[in-house]
């Protein structure tokens, strides 16, 4: 049965008939290429982690890790030579740049579902979850007895502290769900609420704490993010998530994309939306507290809204959008860390507005784009 | 024909207030059958209970022989939600990455097959969306948007079709080739539930009417929905049928 229309529109906007198997165009194997070299990249960081974490391990394994490690650097003291700089040989530039990199890519593949639930301000609640949850974190390594001891000596201070913001901003993530599913406001009031909620809790945990706690954090570069504070645990830590991250999303992007876009008909689809939308806000706590390092408290929502809003000013799909977002990613991480680390500038800030130029930049060109198909 | 949705003494409240009171009706499998009544009668509400989004209070409900809400099948109903998925407007979703969408229930968490492909192709030229399968479903008119949606519905290989309100925003025009194109899905065999405020263009197309205000005032065939005083008995006041030419 075939239904013959001549409908309004149906030949507007340039569209062309389209093939059972579609050919891919010049614009799609761009992006291809492009998302296929982040995915070389990141996972060239990933090998580098590796090596930083198993080179500690004894025998042959940690010995063979720790000449591949110092090989490296060593090839990054060249860099440097010939280069004029002082930054390729210090493996703290690599934790932050691998970090970087891993967070640029899980940040707008998690903030592409987001910004289109209209969720993208979920992110940046979180983060002052998080927030809170490293004011709790000074607390339990300062006061934790043997557990707190445990986890000092496994993950360092810093460490710990993240685990334990993962954990408050996770358990945050789940209870500002239940309180939205139950309440009559507006879903931004229980938002509101949560974020200035835990702003104010990490504040005056913060500021009672200071007087008699002694830990070598400063607290600023939570707030602002710096390449400082990536330890080598915080950036096993966002390894370990970004693989978790994409799995998952890689795993259930069908059913993902579904609820995004047609949450009723998900439903009746029998695709559990409450589940899923559980898992993607407890994906969004994880990769929040990772980008948090580098970006910051303040800053780090930026990375999961602003990417995926300049992808999807121009592109045509779903599946472009999140390359597009990823591309964006990578090109606002490198950037700001390159101006943050060239010329002293704090990284989050940087990445920010790097990105913000690629959105005023998609605008500008899905302006033309639509102006060119008018004539 | 046998009933594909079986609806007997079902009562549903949102709180203190009553939605749907008492209400036993059945779909017959091919039916096409149109929901009709005033806004906040609990036509949307009954339309949920029938495809097992929500429990009912008292009464059962079977879908397909199950319990509404235990049913599992999903790709065997679907579903066209009034301005259906309105996110589509800043969303960037191709027609083919709706349609796709269908399949989804089926394949579950396998990747969609190359006869996957298939079938979302066929639905698309079914409906006649297929010039149009790479287009952002935001660039779309509204009766494009709704025939993209029926084309999703049709990728499923849904036995039942739901429908709440389709045509609200689209020009008559539109609504008139998107009724024929339900005939034509009807002829071959398809369920329809359809809930539509314009009686007139809606007792043209369907067989047999249910018209509810919380509580079931007529159940039965076009021609003797037409001839009872159910329509002004739910409305609570005397309302005709209005014919419109949509010239």
């Amino acid at each position: 049965m075939s239904v013959e229309y001549e409908e309004e529109g149906a030949t507007e906007h340039g569209s062309k008939p389209a093939a059972a198997g579609r050919e891919v165009s010049r614009r799609e194997l761009t992006e291809l290429i492009g998302v296929g070299l982040v995915g070389v990249l990141a996972a060239c960081m990933l090998g580098f982690l590796l090596l930083d974490w198993v080179r500690d391990a004894p025998g042959t394994v940690g010995a063979v890790a720790d000449a591949w490690f110092t090989g490296f650097l060593t090839l990054g003291a060249w860099a440097d030579f010939y280069l004029g700089t002082n930054v390729f040989r210090h493996p703290f530039v690599w934790r932050a740049a691998a970090t970087g990199v891993l967070v640029g890519i899980v940040g707008p593949v998690v903030g592409a579902f987001l910004v289109h639930r209209q969720m993208a301000l979920i992110g940046e609640t979180l983060a002052h979850t998080a927030f809170a949850g490293v004011a709790f974190g000074m607390l339990f390594v300062a006061f934790g007895a043997g557990v707190a001891s445990g986890a000092v000596a496994l993950f360092g201070s810093s460490g710990t502290l993240l685990l334990v913001a993962l954990i408050v901003s996770a358990v945050s993530a789940l209870g500002l769900q239940w309180l939205t599913d139950r309440t009559d406001s507006y879903g931004d009031v229980p938002i509101a609420i949560v974020l200035t909620g835990s702003f104010a809790v990490g504040t005056l945990v913060i500021s009672w704490s200071r007087d008699f706690i002694s830990i070598a954090i400063n607290i600023e570069d939570f707030l602002f993010g710096s390449l400082a504070i990536v330890t080598a645990t915080g950036s096993r830590l966002v390894a370990l998530l970004t693989v978790v991250v994409v799995g998952l999303v890689v795993y259930n992007y069908k059913q993902f994309l579904f609820i995004t876009f047609d949450e009723r008909a998900a439903r009746v689809a029998r695709l559990n939306v409450e589940r899923y939308n559980a898992l993607l806000i407890v994906m969004t706590a994880t990769v929040v507290v990772g980008a948090m390092q580098i970006l910051g408290v303040i800053l780090v929502a930026g990375l999961l809204v602003i990417p995926v809003a300049a992808a999807s000013q121009v592109a045509q799909s779903f599946r472009e959008t999140l390359y597009l977002s990823v591309l964006v990613g990578q090109v606002a991480v490198l950037g700001g860390l390159a101006v943050s680390i060239g010329v002293g500038l704090p990284p989050g800030g940087s990445i920010i507005v790097i990105a913000i130029g690629a959105y005023l930049l998609s605008i500008a060109v899905s302006g033309r784009t639509e102006a060119l198909s008018m004539h | 024909m046998s009933a594909v949705i079986d609806v007997e003494d079902v009562t549903f409240s949102y709180g203190d207030s009553v939605a749907v009171d008492n209400v036993t009706l059945s779909v017959d499998d091919g039916e096409f059958l149109g929901l009709i009544g005033p806004n906040g009668s609990g036509k949307t509400t009954l339309l949920h209970l029938m495809l097992g989004l929500n429990e009912p209070d008292s009464g059962s409900l079977s879908l397909f022989g199950t319990p509404a809400h235990e049913f599992d099948d999903g790709e065997r109903i679907g579903y066209v939600g009034q301005r259906a998925a309105d996110r589509g407007d800043a969303m960037p979703v191709t027609v083919r990455e709706t349609v796709l969408m269908g399949r989804f229930a089926r394949a579950g968490r396998a990747r969609l097959t190359d006869r996957d492909r298939e079938i979302a192709h066929e639905a698309m030229q079914t409906v006649d969306v297929l010039p149009l399968a790479e287009r952002r479903v935001s660039s779309l008119s509204g009766g494009q948007r709704q025939r993209a949606f029926i084309a999703r519905a049709l990728a499923s290989e849904a036995d039942i079709l739901a429908l709440d309100e389709p045509t609200v925003g689209i020009d008559a025009n539109s609504r008139d080739r998107f009724y024929d194109l339900l005939d034509e899905l009807n002829a071959t065999g398809m369920t329809i539930i359809l809930i539509e405020h314009d009686i007139g263009v809606l007792t043209k197309h369907v067989d047999t009417v249910a018209c509810i205000n919380v509580e079931l005032y007529h159940h039965g065939d076009t021609v003797s929905f037409l001839e009872s005083d159910a329509l002004a008995d739910a409305y609570g006041r005397a309302s005709g049928i209005l014919e419109h030419n949509h010239q």
